[in-house]
């Protein structure tokens, strides 16, 4: 069986890139990684020891434009029975185009490697439930969540083949870029310190981030502190903001409404932080605190202090 | 101009999930439907404010049943111009978007919106599928979207911030969360949804390229560990030790 993984190679590769090559390697056959970008060969060389037989990085493309990147890919692909994307920003632009183009079925946001009858699980209903899917042709495409398989280490580097394949100027001109500086992207974290309402203001927001410093977590919020302003709503998480899936979901001062669980139970381990006992986020949490977060959370930050200057 | 915004029927968000005894169908019972929030309230809205400001044909287009035309009148209420539904099942987002793209490809549309996703498949599928098959240029989970003549300016998500680029139209544009707040419609609204146009075709022939074989319910959790608030290291020790997350 032959697996081609996409993947974008600008900066340091993420985490995402691993987990894509790793799922590759375990669905059997060989891996041949196709990435765009300007990183390295060296760096990318790496991909070897998560289960890539070959990577070829194309140098002419160095953009997001889903269009050039889908047609470059195409040109690749002959024989490929799997197509692995992540579900990230770029998998959801150029996976369902690739989709169309060689008519092959698309499972989006696959949690888990294929079943017995050939069935991919996938996320849906926002997280409150999990669909499987079947490709109905011979290739298909996955696209893999963030933070669904954990990449596993098997091998060793493997070659790098450096091409400059042009597929024509993008349609879509960039402007300017704005990146956060030294925030964790939301769907990447693997630790999540979440606040909500019951943090009365967004002058209260600093012991959520030293909290979050203290742990190396992404900060996120409930929809309400988004729409009121008191958080950036890229924060925003549940079923009509960012979807998650850590490993750690702190929240303080969130009731645990349906729409802002969905987004968030997919979430290994869950703590909450309430006053309230009867809010109705402790049903969904693996840990719980009913107490005052202005007490609380303090307390937590110098208990996470300790414990990481003692590790 | 002329706007096409894609509209899907979601389960109310406050809806049990819950499926038929062999799994194999959501269960439908006492469910109610709305329209999905970001083809509401961020494709229809961005694109009834670009009619009101600079003056456009809004249209809506379903791949769905007749039980999708109250969600559809609701679309109307809120402003689009006239409605379209292609009658058939909307079991595979291939399947949809084709029959979107057949109905659009020779009526000239200048911007084709969807929303990032649906809330019940959350695939983000359909934006690129129809991009793909109408050749245009896809910006996808976009949060701000600017008309000037031919000439959008958007902003779009991508790893770890945000990228803001030009694009001539036509194009197709899947929206999110920044472009527009949510419209309630009032009586006017709803009652001339009524008499608004809305046509109902056939579909052509496409195929499926996906199915779903059967659907699950996450595991419940095993119950909530409390844990004294005077005692956070037993929380941190806990976190280290047993759930192993730190
Ligand atoms: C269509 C639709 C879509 C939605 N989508 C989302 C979504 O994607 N995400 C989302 O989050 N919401 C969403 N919502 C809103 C959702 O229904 C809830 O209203 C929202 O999640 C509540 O936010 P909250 O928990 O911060 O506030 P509240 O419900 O007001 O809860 C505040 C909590 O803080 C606690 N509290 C009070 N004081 C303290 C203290 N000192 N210390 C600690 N805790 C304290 C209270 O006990 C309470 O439990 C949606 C709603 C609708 C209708």
């Amino acid at each position: 069986m032959k697996n081609i993984v996409y993947i974008q190679a600008n900066g340091t590769l993420p985490k995402a890139a691993f987990e894509v090559v790793s799922y590759a390697h375990q669905l059997g056959g060989t891996v041949t990684v196709l990435a765009t970008g300007s990183l390295n060969s060296d760096a990318l060389s790496v991909l070897g020891s998560y289960g890539a037989n070959e990577v070829i990085v194309n140098r002419a493309i160095t953009g997001n434009d889903d269009q050039t990147i889908a047609a470059w890919l195409a040109q690749h692909i002959a024989g490929a029975h799997n197509l692995v994307f992540s579900h990230d920003f770029n998998g959801k632009a150029i996976a369902p185009r690739l989709s169309v183009k060689l008519k092959a079925g698309f499972i989006s946001g696959a949690v888990a490697l294929p079943e017995a009858d050939g069935s991919i699980k996938v996320n849906v209903f926002s997280g409150k439930a999990f669909g499987y899917v079947k490709s109905n042709t011979a290739q298909r495409i996955i696209s893999l969540l963030p933070n669904s398989v954990a990449p596993s280490m098997t091998g060793n580097a493997c070659t790098v083949q450096e091409v400059n394949e042009s597929m024509g100027d993008s349609r879509i001109k960039v402007l300017s870029v704005k990146k956060p500086e030294g925030t964790i992207p939301l769907p990447e974290a693997e630790l999540v310190v979440s606040a909500g309402r019951g943090l009365k203001g967004p002058e209260n927001w600093g012991m959520i981030e030293d909290l979050a410093n203290a742990l190396g977590a992404a900060t996120a919020c409930s929809r309400p502190v988004a729409d009121i302003g008191w958080r950036p709503h890229h924060e925003h998480v549940g079923q009509t903001g960012v979807a998650i899936r850590p490993n750690l979901y702190i929240a303080v001062g969130i009731s645990g409404a349906i729409q802002h669980l969905a987004g968030v139970n997919g979430s290994k381990v869950i703590v909450v932080i309430n006053p309230d006992s009867e809010a109705p986020f402790f049903k969904a949490a693996d840990y719980g605190v009913v107490g005052d977060a202005f007490e609380v959370v303090p307390k937590l930050v110098e208990a996470v202090k300790k414990f990481r200057a003692n590790s | 101009m002329k706007i096409l915004v894609c509209i899907s029927k979601a389960p109310d968000t406050t809806s049990k999930i819950a499926f038929t005894q062999d799994n194999s169908r959501f269960d439908e019972n006492g469910v109610q439907y709305i329209v999905n929030p970001y083809d509401e309230w961020y494709a229809l809205v961005r694109a009834l404010e670009i009619k009101e400001s600079s003056g456009a044909e809004v249209t809506i287009i379903t791949v769905g049943t007749t039980s999708d035309e109250a969600i559809m009148r609701k679309a109307l209420a809120i402003g689009a111009d006239e409605a379209v539904r292609i009658d058939s099942e909307p079991n595979d987002a291939y399947f949809v978007a084709t029959a979107i793209a057949d109905y659009a490809k020779d009526k000239s549309f200048d911007l084709v919106l969807t929303g990032k996703e649906t809330i019940n498949f959350n695939g983000s599928q359909l934006g690129g599928m129809i991009a793909e098959a109408l050749n245009a240029p896809y910006i996808s989970i976009a949060s701000k979207l600017d008309v000037s003549g031919n000439t959008l300016t958007l902003e779009r998500e991508i790893a770890g911030g945000v990228e803001v680029v030009e694009v001539s139209l036509p194009s197709v544009v899947s929206c999110a969360k920044g472009m527009a707040e949510q419209r309630i419609p009032n009586m006017r609204g709803i009652m001339a949804a009524r008499t608004k146009p809305l046509q109902v075709l056939a579909p052509n022939k496409t195929d499926q390229l996906t199915h779903y074989v059967a659907f699950a319910s996450p595991s419940a959790k095993s119950g909530v560990k409390l844990i004294d608030p005077n005692n956070m290291d037993e929380l941190v020790s806990l976190l280290h030790n047993e759930a192993k997350v730190i």
